[in-house]
């Protein structure tokens, strides 16, 4: 039984022992978690914050916002967005 | 220890990248005795031990060399009182506080205490899936039982846990009630390590390795489950050593992603360090974090390419492995500049294999605990 792929209708947060940070000395954000990090370029960061945090909503929304935002055909993003939430999940950064 | 991190660019020509983390061994004390402690076998007294203002400044030295996080590990790093006070100091500085645990002597009191100090993640170590078993391995009873009423408290609080499973002869055909215990806890993450035999484990080793027999086993069940527990839960898995043609990057490269603090001060690039003859150590008295780093002599000895002699000389694999381990070089082929003998492109490489299906069919061998 393998997990599903993120799908437009879940909620969600950054998995516990996660956190978004700033390095100043590195100048780059990174998502932190148990004994490891991943550092992120813009499109992933503008992608981790629509989909998580409180006001966030559903994957739906995130992928309306981020259309609107980069002023992107919301079809030909989606696809992206989901595969990366997915893979973030898969590496433990995130959680439904 | 999960190397799976990027290794940042350097910042100015010459100097190194910073350490992505220090790794504090507050004490060497741990009420359990484990065979395969990866603590010397020359263990520091408590009255050796830094006090807790000179760990405050050695975690202010972390950040200003610029690692990213803070393991506090052991020994048991819970027999420290100034826990709480160094988890809350290291948060203030930005830095993100992992617990290397063995579990037994945190009450639910002090877990709230250490996540209002802001702790984010605890690393639990089980000894088996079972009590008895487990109860037996770390000589401690009662344990099993504590470290998992503990781990529902970590995960209960909202803190990331990692279930840490050490693997041997005597618990290799339970991985996958390890892994089953692991998800049932609401681990995140699970490491599922083999024994590394250097310190306690290298005298131990004829009590602890697996056979080959056993060893495949294991590794075809935690293959064929990986599929399963992707998204559901991070496994680390390492083929150990013993058993690879290839050497692990030990430590993600010498001095390229951690930096190791004893209990009593000295610097090491990685905790096993200490085994190597002819090695000077600095301590947290002689210079800070970031000099030491930079051009400690423990630190640019083994650090990059230029060091290595054949076979890595002119192998394409010399940025992937580092050479693999200095100080399994030093214990198998008697020569800590040597390639890891585990490198089947090293000429000590049958030697291991011989020593490892002696020390596999040394059935019955009684193993010694760590103790003082
Ligand atoms: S390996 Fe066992 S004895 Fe050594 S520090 Fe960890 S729990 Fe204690
Ligand atoms: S020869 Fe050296 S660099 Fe090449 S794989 Fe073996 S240990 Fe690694």
């Amino acid at each position: 039984m393998t997990l599903a792929g993120i799908a437009e209708s879940d909620r969600l947060r950054l998995a516990p022992g996660v956190m978004l940070r700033h390095d100043r000395l590195r100048g780059q954000w990174m998502l932190m978690g148990p004994e490891r990090l991943l550092v992120l370029d813009d499109m992933a960061l503008a992608v981790i914050r629509a989909a998580t945090g409180p006001e966030a909503g559903d994957v739906a929304q995130a992928i309306d916002r981020l259309a609107a935002e980069y002023d992107a055909p919301r079809d030909e993003i989606s696809a992206d967005v989901l595969e990366l939430l997915t893979d973030l999940r898969n590496k433990g950064y995130l959680t439904a | 220890m999960s190397c799976a991190l990027p290794a940042f660019a350097a910042m100015a020509a010459n100097a190194p990248a910073p350490p992505f983390a220090v790794l504090m061994e507050l004490t060497h004390r741990c009420p359990l005795r484990c065979p395969y402690c990866s603590n010397p076998t020359a263990l520091d007294p408590a009255s050796a031990e830094l006090d807790t203002a000179t760990w405050m400044r050695v975690l202010d030295e972390a950040a200003d060399v610029g690692a990213l996080q803070v393991h506090f590990s052991g020994g048991e790093p819970c027999v420290r009182k100034d826990l709480e006070e160094l988890v809350a100091h290291a948060t203030d500085i930005g830095l993100y506080s992992n617990l290397i645990t063995s579990a037994v002597l945190l009450d639910a009191e002090r877990l709230k205490r250490l996540k209002a100090a802001g702790l984010q993640h605890v690393q639990i170590s089980l000894q088996d899936s079972e009590a008895e078993g487990a109860d037996r391995v770390g000589g401690y009873r009662g344990g099993h039982a504590r470290k998992l009423d503990t781990a529902r408290l970590v995960v209960a609080e909202g803190l990331a846990l990692t279930i840490n499973a050490v693997l041997h002869r005597h618990n290799i055909g339970r991985v996958n009630e390890v892994i089953d215990l692991a998800l049932d806890l609401g681990a995140g993450r699970i490491e599922i390590a083999n024994v590394q035999y250097y310190g306690w484990a290298l005298e131990n080793r004829a009590a602890l390795m697996p056979s080959r027999d056993q060893l495949l086993a294991m590794d075809a069940a935690v293959r064929a489950r990986l599929p399963e527990l992707a998204g559901r839960i991070v496994v680390d898995y390492v083929v150990p050593d013993y058993y690879a043609r290839r050497p692990k990057s030990c430590m993600g490269g010498w001095a390229r992603r951690f930096m190791n603090v004893t209990p009593r001060g000295r610097v090491l690039p990685c905790h096993a360090a200490e085994t190597i003859p002819g090695m000077e150590f600095e301590t947290v008295f002689d210079r800070s974090l970031s000099e030491i780093w930079t051009d400690g002599t423990a630190f640019t000895r083994y650090r990059g390419t230029a060091w290595m002699p054949q076979p890595c000389r002119s192998c394409d694999h010399k940025e992937e492995d580092w050479g693999g381990c200095r100080c399994q070089a030093l214990a198998l082929a008697g020569d800590a500049d040597a390639a890891d003998p585990v490198c089947e492109l090293s000429s000590a490489h049958e030697a291991v294999a011989a020593l490892r299906d002696r020390d596999a069919a040394a059935l019955g061998t009684e193993w010694r605990y760590r103790g003082l």
